[in-house]
């Protein structure tokens, strides 16, 4: 199954003795854009978390199932989560840069997974300029690039915060929300950039704007109550949605 | 060859994170040694000459005999006089500072005057009690000399615990309150004091073992080598257990040996009951805390 970046198998999570997921099951395609709907507490983010297995570093986190990420079972004895994290990275609802400069954020990743291998700043330069093109920041911040990132408007550096995924090559982008603390246009700017990567890169997208999964995902996967109700092409799911509950909740019914 | 195999870059990360956390970890028993060893030492030592008698009784022949009741008043009595002095002016300056000062000159002023005042040694804090509080406003060699040197000694130490422990409450719990048209004071009040309080014990436990343990401020100012009665108030002198400890210790001919031993391991216990007992009501409003 070449095609499928991330599948999760009868997937359950408790927080302590709180289940937040029940038998998940989902396959996301490989380079698409696959959004996760559903009120919230239902389990997206957990789900969302799950992938990259950030939820670990909460002891009191148990799961079973099991979480394949591009066709490797992501919890296996062998996996080292270094790796794990170079392959899919993440962005957060609200803007996290480093306190660092913009250049420094974006060459984060890159310095910590090159290990004592040398990278002359020419190199470094290169991989700048490419990550910060593929966001669609480099004309803006060109001639600040050693300005300190946290300057900069939040759309901006929502956009730096995915930039910095880029130098190590992921294969798949988990986005919780990520454009939430954004204004309408600034959305639209990401909005677009997503969409963008469409192709080059597997996303899985949490959002509670309808109209975003609408726009900007291909699949889209409703969620009620840590169950997966729904998983289908995003236009089929919202003109023909199966059942009674996502029909409810994305006609705004629900609750 | 799975795709998220280690790699030889793991490898590297995986020893120096070991060797970090290890040293780390070697750093924090090197730091519980001295504590372990003091405890040890002085149970071991000491115990043999606790007895109810030891605590009750006032010190005879010469202070090579008896007991350390004179002493262990003594000491409760400077320690509550000392808190009551200090505590109510150190959280009234601290709020002051925290929530009502403008961030003007005279404000860095005052903060770098109270930095200051902590790092004076205790010696200066003694004679400058002597010349102020026992010569000057004329209160003698007395409990109330006394405390007050050890209240201006430990003020620095309530003031900035209480200082961080409010700047740690969230500042848009302020907002809020201020929106809803609370004053300043309503907001301290009912938002921000209750939601700092066991952080303003924290620093009135420290001031706590610091006063009672402290000897050189209340050398000069109230406290004395030996008495065989109990302060009647406030203007008395008064024995107490860290200076008993120094005076048995070092200016005693023919003390037994245990005796130094059983009265730091009787001022120990003190300072340690009354943190545990701080720590655990710390807890219980900890526990209370709805964030």
């Amino acid at each position: 199954m070449a095609d499928i970046a991330i599948e999760t198998r009868d997937l359950n999570l408790w927080y302590g003795t709180f289940q937040a997921l029940f038998d998940v099951n989902i396959q996301v395609k490989k380079g698409m854009i696959t959004s996760l709907i559903g009120p919230s507490g239902c389990g997206k983010s957990t789900l969302l978390r799950t992938v990259n297995r950030v939820n670990e570093r909460l002891g009191y986190v148990r799961t079973t199932g099991s979480v394949d990420v591009l066709g490797q079972d992501a919890f296996g004895e062998d996996v080292e989560l270094a790796r794990l994290r170079k392959e899919v990275g993440m962005v957060f609802q609200r803007p996290n840069p480093l306190p660092l400069s913009i250049r420094d954020n974006v060459l984060f990743s890159h310095r910590i997974h090159r290990g004592n291998a040398k990278a002359s700043k020419s190199d470094e330069d290169v991989l700048l300029e490419d990550a910060l093109r593929q966001v669609l920041l480099w004309d803006d911040v060109k001639d600040r690039l050693n300005q300190n990132a946290t300057s900069l408007s939040l759309e901006e550096q929502q956009k730096l915060c995915i930039a910095r995924l880029l130098p190590v090559k992921p294969s798949v982008l988990l986005m919780d929300e990520p454009t939430s603390a954004l204004d309408p246009k600034a959305t639209a700017a990401l909005e677009e950039l997503i969409w963008s990567f469409r192709g080059s890169y597997t996303i899985l997208i949490v959002t509670h704007n309808m109209a975003q999964a609408r726009r900007a995902s291909e699949d889209c996967a409703f969620m009620l109550l840590g169950k997966m109700m729904e998983v289908a092409p995003t236009a089929d799911l919202f003109l023909s949605p199966q059942l009674p509950e996502t029909a409810d909740y994305i006609e705004g019914r629900y609750g | 060859m799975s795709l998220f195999a280690r790699t030889g870059l793991d490898e590297h990360n995986r020893r120096v994170e070991w060797l970090v956390k290890t040293l780390f970890l070697l750093m924090t028993v090197l730091l519980i040694i001295p504590v372990a060893l003091i405890m040890g030492i002085l149970i071991q030592r000491g115990a043999p000459v606790l007895s109810w008698g030891f605590l009750t009784e006032v010190p005879t022949n010469g202070m090579t005999a008896g007991g350390i009741f004179t002493a262990l008043i003594g000491t409760v009595w400077i320690v509550a006089v000392a808190l009551l002095a200090s505590v109510p002016i150190g959280v009234a300056a601290a709020v002051y500072l925290s929530e009502y000062a403008p961030d003007n000159w005279l404000t860095r002023a005052i903060n770098l005057a109270i930095i200051n005042l902590a790092g004076v040694p205790s010696i200066v804090h003694a004679l400058f009690g002597l010349g102020a509080f026992v010569v000057f406003f004329g209160f003698g060699r007395s409990i109330l000399a006394a405390s007050l040197t050890l209240a201006v000694m430990t003020l620095p130490i309530v003031i900035v615990a209480t200082r961080e422990s409010l700047q740690a409450v969230p500042h848009a719990f302020r907002e809020a309150c201020w929106n809803m048209g609370a004053t300043r004071w309503q907001t301290i009040r009912r938002v921000v004091l209750p939601n700092s309080i066991s952080g303003i014990l924290t620093g009135v436990i420290l001031e706590v073992s610091r006063t009672a343990g402290e000897t050189a401020p209340i050398m000069f100012t109230g406290a004395a080598a030996f008495l065989p009665f109990l302060p009647q108030g406030v203007l008395d002198q008064t024995m107490a257990m860290s200076l008993h400890l120094y005076v048995v210790s070092t200016q005693v001919p023919d003390v037994p040996d245990a005796l130094p031993f059983g009265v730091a391991l009787v001022l120990i216990s003190m300072v340690l009951v009354m943190n545990a007992t701080s720590i655990a009501f710390r807890i219980y409003l900890r526990n209370k805390r709805k964030w």
